[in-house]
C-alpha cells in the first residue's frame, strides 16, 4: 500500500488575480479577499489527484482538514485519512510547515503540496532534504523548480514515482523577498533544495534523462572546469548543484546555496558575502563560476546576490565561467539568460554572448539579454 | 411453396462499408525467441558423409584445418528444421509495421522513401552479391565502373572536386570528413591549436558526436526565433582555435538558413573549414550545391536521399565530397580510370587511411546509381520539388489540427520536413506526443519520437518525401486529426494505446539503462532468465 500526503495552501495564488504580487502575509490576504479574490488552490489540488484515482484502493491518502487538502481529496473522489487540526479560513504558513512535519513523521512515500514559492519554502523548512516532495503549481510566483508544469502533470508524475517509473532529483526552492517585491524591488534568494520526482517529459518537456545521466553531465562539467583551473587564481563558486560538481571533482566541500571560494585545489572560504569577496579579490586574481538558476535562467541577481555588481566589475567579464547542463538551457526555450545585478552598467557589460560549459569538451554560446 | 423460398432471386447482402480510417490489427503469435525453440538434434540440412572413395583420396576433409581454428565444442546455436526457421521468421514479420506496409512519413529526418524493388533485384544479382572486395581488380571492372560513374554524378550534384564512396553510413561519412579536416590542418601546421568544432543544436547530432570522437571540443549554437543561429552567436564562437563548422542546412526543423554563405565566410576568415551535412539532401537536389555555398567538404547518406534502403532494410552507405584542397586527404583507395581500365589507387601519402574495410558498400552504391540513372538530372530536381511541395501541403493540413504547432519561423514555409509540437494538446489534455505516436499504430501507421536533442517540447517530425501521394498525406492527416480530437474527448483511449499491436507498451526508462538491455541470447539468459 502506497501512502501519499497532500497539503494545500488554500490561499496560494489568491493575490494574483486581483493584481497583488503574491499572497504572503496576513495584510495581503485581507486585501486580496476584500478585492474579491477566490481561492483556486483547492481546485488545483483536486486536478492533480485525478490521474491518481486509478490507483484507488492501492493507495492511502493522508491530508490535513478541510481547505488544506481534505476538500480537494474528496472532490477528486478519495476518502482521505485526515490528520491535524486547523482554524478554517485562517490558515497560515506555520500550518503548512506543521502539516509537512507531521506527514514526514508519519511516513508518506510522496508529499504533494499545492502552492507557490512561499509554500515550497514552508515545506523546505519542515522536511529533510531527501524527503520526496512534489509541488502542484497554484501560487502567484512559481520560480522554484520543485513544481510540475501544471496540476495534471503533478499527478502523472506522482503516479509514475509511486510505480517506480520516475526517480528523484534535487530541485531549487527559490523565493522573492515579497515586501521588497511589492515595493517594486525584485530580489530573490535560493533557499535550498527539495527532492522531487523527475521525468523531464512532464517537468520540462524533454526526453527523460535518467538521474544517472544528469549526474554524469554535471560531473563532466566539473571535470572540465577543474582541468582548466590556473594556479594562484581564486575561483568564486556560485550556488547550485552544477557548481557543487566542481567542488566534488576537487574533493572539497561546497555549500549548496552559498558562494564558496577555492584556490589551488583547496577550499579558501565558505558561504561568503559581497564584502568578503571584495576583500579577497583585492590581492589575488579571481574568476567567477556561475550556473543559471533552474527554470528562470537568471545568471546573476537571483539566488547569488553575494556576487554583487562590484565583484563582477572587478573580476571582469572575461573571467566569468558559465556552466550549465544542456537540459537546463534547453528548458529556457531559446529565451536568453537574464541578469539583474542592481547595477545597470554591470548588467550592460554582461549582455551578449557567453561561452557556456555544458560538458567535457562541450560548450555552447548563449546570449545574456540586454 | 416451402418457407424461405420465393420465386424471386434474393437481393445481394449489403457489403459493410469500409471505415473512414483503416483499422490495423497486428498479428500476435506469442513467438518465443528462436533459441527457445531449439530441439536438440533437429537439423535444417543433413550434409551426407563423404563417400569412401573421397576419404581415400583426400583423407578427413576437416583434417587440413589448423588446430587453432578448430572448435573445442559445438557452437551454442539453436537447432531447428528449415520449416521451423521459416515459420518463426514469417511470424515475426507479421508482428511488425514495416516500411512497405505503412505511410512512413513519421520518421522525420530519416528521409523514408520508396526503394524500387528492381534496384534490389540488381543488388541481389549473383554478379554483385558473389563479389569479394579482395578479388583482383581486373575481375571487378563492372562495379568499379559503377563507382566511378556514381562519383561523377555526386560531383555534379555537390559541385565538389572528388567524392569518396567508402563510408559505410552517415556517421561514418561525417567522421571521414572531420578526419580529413584534421589532416588538412595538420598538413598546414595548424593542427595543434585548432581544437574546436562548431555545430548547431538542430544539425544532425552525429556532427557533434563525430567531432568528439575525433578529439575536438564541440561548441553548439542555439537558434533564434527564426529557427537558425544569429550571425553574432557564430562570430562569438569563432576564433583561431576553430577547426571547422559542421552544419546541416536545412536543419532538422526543415528551416533553411538563408545566411549560410555569411556563416561560411566568417569561419573561413578565421581559418576554419566548413562541412555541409547533406545526409538528407532531399529538399535541395539540383537546387543548391555545397560547393556553390562555399563549403569545403560535404556528405550524402545514400540510404536517405538516394533511396537505398534504411536500417533493417539494408546497410547504409555514405559519400563524402571534397574540394581540390582536401583531395590529398581522401581515404584509400580511390577508384581511378586510366583510359583503358579501372584501378584502385593506394599510393596516397597524405590520405587519412581507411574509414572502413573495402571500398564502399557495393550493393548500395549500385542501388543509388540505378536510382539516379532512372531519374536523370531533371528527375532529381523534380524529387526535391515534389518533396518540398508535399511537405508544405502537409504543414498546412497538420496546422489545421487542434493542439499542434510548428515552432520557429512562424508563418513561413519549410523545406523538406517540419518539427511540430503537441505542447498545447499536452497541456490541454494530458496526452503526450509519444502516446499519439502509439495510437497512430491502431490505424496502421506511426511516428517516432526520437528527436535528440529535446529542445522542441512534445515533438513530432514529419518528412513526406516525393514517394507519398496526396491521398497518402490526407490519410495520415486524417489519422492525426482523429487522434487529436480523441485526446480532447476521450484521452483514456489515447493513453492506453496501442490497442491492436503485438506489444502494447515498453518501459522507456529501461532504454536509457544499459543494465536492463539484453540484446543477445546470452545477455537475455543472464539478465532476464537469471540462468547462469
Amino acid at each position: 500500500m502506497k501512502r501519499i500526503g497532500l497539503i494545500v495552501n488554500p490561499i496560494a495564488g489568491i493575490g494574483g488575480r486581483v493584481g497583488l504580487k503574491g499572497s504572503d502575509g496576513a495584510e495581503t490576504l485581507r486585501l486580496a479577499l476584500e478585492l474579491g479574490a477566490v481561492p483556486e488552490a483547492l481546485q488545483r489540488g483536486t486536478s492533480s489527484l485525478l490521474p491518481l484515482s486509478s490507483m484507488g484502493h492501492a493507495m492511502e491518502l493522508l491530508t490535513f482538514p478541510l481547505e488544506m487538502g481534505e476538500t480537494s481529496a474528496r472532490d477528486a473522489g478519495f476518502t482521505p485519512t485526515v490528520i491535524g487540526e486547523i482554524r478554517a479560513g485562517a490558515t497560515t504558513a506555520e500550518d503548512t510547515s506543521r502539516a509537512a512535519r507531521q506527514m514526514s513523521a508519519l511516513g508518506v512515500d510522496l508529499l504533494l503540496f499545492a502552492g507557490g514559492d512561499g509554500t515550497a519554502r514552508d515545506i523546505w523548512r519542515a522536511v529533510r532534504p531527501q524527503f520526496p516532495c512534489l509541488g502542484i503549481p497554484a501560487g502567484v510566483k512559481i520560480h522554484s523548480a520543485v513544481y510540475a508544469t501544471n496540476p495534471r502533470h503533478a499527478g502523472e508524475l506522482a503516479e509514475m514515482f509511486l510505480e517506480g517509473r520516475a526517480r528523484l532529483r534535487e530541485a531549487e526552492v527559490v523565493d522573492l523577498d515579497e515586501d521588497a517585491y511589492r515595493a517594486g524591488n525584485v530580489s530573490t534568494r535560493l533557499y535550498g533544495y527539495l527532492s522531487v520526482p523527475y521525468r523531464a517529459l512532464l517537468l520540462q518537456n524533454q526526453k527523460a534523462p535518467s538521474p544517472a545521466s544528469e549526474a554524469l553531465q554535471t560531473a563532466a562539467i566539473g571535470a572540465a572546469v577543474v582541468e582548466a583551473m590556473q594556479p594562484g587564481v581564486l575561483y568564486i563558486l556560485g550556488p547550485g548543484t552544477t557548481t557543487r560538481a566542481i567542488a566534488r571533482q576537487m574533493d572539497v566541500p561546497k555549500t549548496l546555496v552559498g558562494v564558496d571560494v577555492v584556490c589551488d585545489g583547496n577550499l579558501v572560504a565558505q558561504d561568503v558575502n559581497q564584502s568578503q569577496l571584495l576583500t579577497m579579490i583585492e590581492t589575488a586574481p579571481a574568476k567567477i563560476v556561475v550556473t543559471p538558476i533552474g527554470g528562470q535562467g537568471f545568471l546573476f541577481g537571483r539566488g547569488n546576490q553575494q556576487i554583487g555588481p562590484e565583484v563582477i566589475r572587478r573580476v571582469g567579464r572575461e573571467n566569468i565561467i558559465v556552466v550549465s547542463t544542456s537540459d537546463k538551457l534547453n528548458a529556457l526555450r531559446a529565451q536568453p539568460l537574464l541578469v539583474d545585478t542592481g547595477s545597470p552598467d554591470v548588467d550592460a557589460m554582461l549582455a551578449g554572448y557567453f561561452t557556456v560549459i555544458t560538458g567535457f569538451a562541450e560548450r555552447t554560446v548563449y546570449r545574456v539579454a540586454s | 411453396m416451402k418457407p424461405g423460398v420465393t420465386g424471386k432471386q434474393r437481393p445481394p447482402r449489403p457489403v459493410a462499408k469500409k471505415p473512414t480510417l483503416r483499422r490495423f490489427h497486428q498479428a500476435r503469435w506469442d513467438e518465443p525467441v528462436i533459441f527457445e525453440l531449439s530441439v536438440a538434434g533437429q537439423r535444417g540440412v543433413l550434409p551426407p558423409e563423404p563417400e569412401s572413395a573421397i576419404i581415400e583420396a583426400v583423407g578427413d576433409p576437416a583434417g587440413d584445418l589448423p588446430e587453432g581454428l578448430r572448435r573445442k565444442s559445438a557452437p551454442a546455436l539453436p537447432e531447428l528444421s528449415q520449416l521451423h526457421v521459416l515459420r518463426h521468421y514469417a511470424r515475426m514479420s507479421q508482428e511488425n509495421l514495416g516500411v512497405d506496409l505503412n505511410i512512413d512519413i513519421g520518421q522525420g529526418t530519416c528521409t523514408m522513401k520508396y526503394s524500387p524493388k528492381v534496384n534490389d533485384q540488381l543488388a541481389r544479382s549473383p554478379k554483385l552479391s558473389e563479389l569479394h572486395p579482395l578479388q583482383p581488380v581486373s575481375s571487378v571492372q563492372g562495379i568499379l565502373e559503377v563507382m566511378c560513374r556514381l562519383e561523377g554524378i555526386l560531383k555534379e550534384i555537390s559541385g565538389m572536386e572528388r567524392v569518396t564512396l567508402q563510408p559505410g553510413a552517415g556517421s561514418s561519412a561525417i567522421y571521414c570528413n572531420i578526419s580529413m579536416i584534421r589532416a588538412y590542418h595538420e598538413a598546414h601546421g595548424d593542427g595543434q591549436y585548432r581544437d574546436e568544432v562548431i555545430t548547431t543544436i538542430f544539425s544532425h547530432p552525429s556532427n557533434a558526436a563525430a567531432a568528439k570522437v575525433a578529439g575536438y571540443k564541440v561548441i553548439t549554437l542555439y537558434p533564434n526565433a527564426d529557427g537558425y543561429p544569429d550571425v553574432d552567436a557564430l562570430a562569438s564562437a569563432v576564433s583561431e582555435r576553430t577547426a571547422a563548422l559542421l552544419i546541416t542546412n536545412p536543419e532538422d526543423t526543415g528551416i533553411f538558413n538563408p545566411r549560410i554563405e555569411e556563416f561560411v565566410r566568417i569561419v573561413h576568415e578565421a581559418g576554419g573549414l566548413c562541412s555541409y551535412d547533406q545526409a538528407n539532401a532531399n529538399g535541395i537536389l539540383g537546387i543548391t550545391r555545397a560547393r556553390d555555398a562555399g563549403f569545403d567538404v560535404c556528405h550524402f547518406n545514400l540510404h536517405k536521399t538516394f533511396s537505398t534502403p534504411h536500417g533493417c532494410g539494408g546497410p547504409g552507405a555514405g559519400a563524402c565530397g571534397v574540394t581540390g584542397e582536401i583531395v590529398p586527404f581522401l581515404p584509400t583507395p580511390t577508384v581511378e580510370f586510366d583510359g583503358a581500365s579501372y584501378y584502385l589507387d593506394f599510393n596516397r601519402p597524405q590520405s587519412i587511411g581507411k574509414i572502413r574495410p573495402g571500398y564502399g558498400v557495393a550493393q548500395n552504391l549500385l542501388r543509388a546509381y540505378a536510382w539516379v540513372m532512372s531519374l536523370g538530372a531533371d528527375g532529381l530536381r523534380e524529387v526535391a520539388e515534389t518533396a518540398v511541395l508535399n511537405n508544405n501541403y502537409l504543414l498546412t493540413r497538420v496546422l489545421e489540427i487542434r493542439g499542434v504547432s510548428a515552432p520557429y519561423a512562424k508563418g513561413k514555409r519549410r523545406i523538406e520536413q517540419v518539427r511540430y509540437s503537441w505542447e498545447r494538446l499536452a497541456n490541454d489534455t494530458g496526452v503526450h506526443t509519444e502516446e499519439i505516436g502509439f495510437r497512430a499504430a491502431d490505424f496502421g501507421t506511426h511516428y517516432w519520437t526520437s528527436h535528440h536533442p529535446f529542445v522542441v517540447p512534445e515533438p513530432m517530425t514529419l518528412e513526406p518525401t516525393e514517394s507519398y501521394s496526396k491521398e497518402d498525406l490526407d490519410e495520415y492527416v486524417a489519422i492525426l486529426k482523429h487522434i487529436a480530437e480523441e485526446a480532447y474527448a476521450d484521452p483514456e483511449t489515447v493513453h492506453s494505446a496501442p490497442h491492436n499491436s503485438t506489444v502494447h507498451k515498453t518501459d522507456q526508462e529501461s532504454f536509457d539503462d544499459p543494465d536492463a538491455w539484453a540484446v543477445t541470447w546470452r545477455a537475455y539468459r543472464r539478465k532476464v532468465l537469471r540462468d547462469t
